[in-house]
């Protein structure tokens, strides 16, 4: 075992996993971690903690992957490349490790513009490659990026992102394969809503014969509203939400009729990419609206999940 | 060659309420092809600043030069007396003459007149935009003579990030183009999209900026 943690257990094993994400509070206020940790206690086999998500200032992945630990759950640190040079994204790793963290997702980051620091200064001294790269590297040789020893173990599963959805669309599996051979354990993948572009980019993995040495888990998110797909058509790049759902979404009224409906198109569409070769699991961006995580596995099938 | 633009009129103007004596020194290399600083800048400025300040400093008299390379001192040194003559010098040249002349006339006050912005080229008229970040070790063997440190919005050096849709950079559509398309579509034309395959490793950025202020010592030039 590269972590001995359970999210790697279970894709081990081949089980279909289930992770989800956890965005933490724009200041540090503990109770809502506790209350979203409830909402997900159960329902899923691990948990993202967002790190200054859009780069929206929040409390640290770090802190509130540490505290979900503590309780016993299995967090998924994420850690982007915006905001950190090689040094402190180093030292958080080794604070993490030590506060019992055992999952890591690399991110490139997004761009400062689009959060509430504009004016801010990046970092992206490495990109998310290099830094898998150099997890890697820790974990198996045990050295710094530096090339000093790290001292201590550094069991961590390491995970990164793909946007099948991005352009150039060749290019989007030659970066996952880049991503592999810089050492990722587990992918999860950008929310899919266009599935035939999908199953395009999961025919191309499973050419290339990616699907062995990495476990991807498709990404989905449920919808609130048809104004909710509109607004990722509009303002995330690398996302598409393709006419037809946001004409389903439209026709199923407002409010809670929505929002039932937006869960069973996230089910509908967890029931699909499952039965897509190489793909193992899925992971659920439930964006502020934690308490859809439950639902939607249920209608999924995908509970209970395992005690592996 | 540097790109640069001028700074707001009203900045400039605070600068000069009390001067008696201004003398506006242009330069006629980068910052005249970019047209922000060259002669006709200058006599434009000249006579922008007199309505700038014809209510708060009407009595102002304002010189209006222009020399070949205001980054080397030999251009500047014919101007030694006009400059110990006047109160301010407002240079309209890039940052580095700006300082060549704040360094080679150590009493003169010497502000600027525009703001650097990067090195870059003119793609078509009145458009200029980036190319070189000036990172201090050339990457653009690799990447088919597209940079991605100073055309990347992220610097990627291992392929595109997720923000990339239809050629352009989600930090400003309209405007930037993504580098990494323009990586691929050149690597693909050129038959060397095999390089994309490589992880390129962290970059020593110990020669950029993040060196701290560089400088290049050519022995066998030093007198």
């Amino acid at each position: 075992m590269k972590s001995g943690g359970k999210l790697e257990r279970i894709l081990e094993s081949g089980v279909f996993a289930v992770t989800a994400e956890l965005g933490p509070p724009k200041g540090p206020n503990l109770e809502v971690v506790q209350t979203k940790m409830g909402l997900l206690t159960g329902v899923c086999d691990a948990i993202n903690i967002t790190d200054n998500q859009t780069a929206i200032v929040r409390l640290s992945s770090v802190a509130a992957c540490a505290l979900l630990a503590q309780k016993g759950l299995e967090p998924v640190m994420q850690m982007t490349c915006r905001d950190r040079n090689r040094l402190a994204i180093q030292a958080d790793l080794f604070g993490a490790v030590a506060l019992g963290v055992r999952n890591l997702l690399c991110l490139t980051g997004d761009h400062q513009c689009f959060g509430n620091h504009p004016t801010a200064k990046n970092v992206y001294d490495m990109d998310s490659i290099q830094l898998i790269q150099m997890v890697k590297r820790m974990r198996d040789e045990r050295l710094t990026q530096g090339g000093d020893p790290v001292d201590g173990p550094m069991p961590l599963f390491i995970g990164g992102a793909a946007n099948p959805f991005g352009d150039p669309f060749e290019f989007r599996v030659i970066r996952l394969a880049k991503k592999v051979a810089a050492g990722v354990d587990f992918i999860q993948t950008q929310c899919i809503f266009d599935l035939p572009r999908f199953k395009e980019f999961m025919v191309r993995v499973v050419d290339r014969g990616l699907h062995e040495k990495v476990h991807i888990l498709a990404g989905v998110m449920p919808l609130k509203s048809a104004g909710a797909a509109r607004y990722i058509n509009n303002n995330v790049a690398g996302i598409k939400v393709p006419d037809e759902i946001v004409k389903r979404m439209e026709g199923a009224g407002r409010g809670k009729k929505a929002q039932a409906e937006g869960l069973k198109l996230c089910a509908e569409i967890i029931q699909e990419v499952r039965q897509m070769p190489g793909v193992h699991g899925v992971h659920i961006m439930a964006v502020e609206w934690e308490e859809a995580i439950a639902q939607i596995t249920e209608q999924a099938g995908l509970l209970p999940r395992p005690t592996i | 060659m540097i790109v640069a633009k001028r700074k707001p009129l009203p900045e400039i103007a605070a600068n000069l309420q009390s001067t008696r004596k201004l003398l506006i020194v242009g330069c006629n290399t980068c910052v005249a092809i970019c047209l922000a600083g060259g002669e006709k800048e200058v006599a434009v400025m000249g006579s922008a600043l007199h309505l700038a300040l014809r209510n708060t400093n009407p009595a102002i008299v304002i010189t209006q030069r222009s020399i070949e390379r205001q980054c080397e001192e030999e251009f500047n040194a014919p101007l030694a007396e006009e400059i110990a003559a006047h109160d301010v010098v407002l240079s309209m040249a890039c940052g580095v003459g700006v300082q060549t002349l704040a360094e080679q006339f150590p009493s003169a006050i010497v502000y600027p007149a525009l703001n650097t912005a990067f090195m870059g080229r003119p793609e078509e008229r009145g458009i200029w935009s980036e190319r070189c970040a000036g990172c201090g070790n050339c990457v653009l063997d690799k990447f088919g003579g597209v940079c991605p440190i100073a055309r990347c919005s992220k610097n990627l050096l291992n392929g595109p990030c997720g923000g990339s849709e239809q050629g352009k950079c989600e930090v400003d559509p309209k405007n930037i183009d993504c580098a990494w398309q323009l990586i691929y579509d050149r690597l693909s034309r050129i038959g060397q999209l095999d390089r994309l395959l490589e992880v390129e490793p962290p970059k020593d950025w110990s020669t950029s900026r993040h060196g701290g202020p560089r400088k290049i010592v050519r022995e066998d030039m030093v007198l």
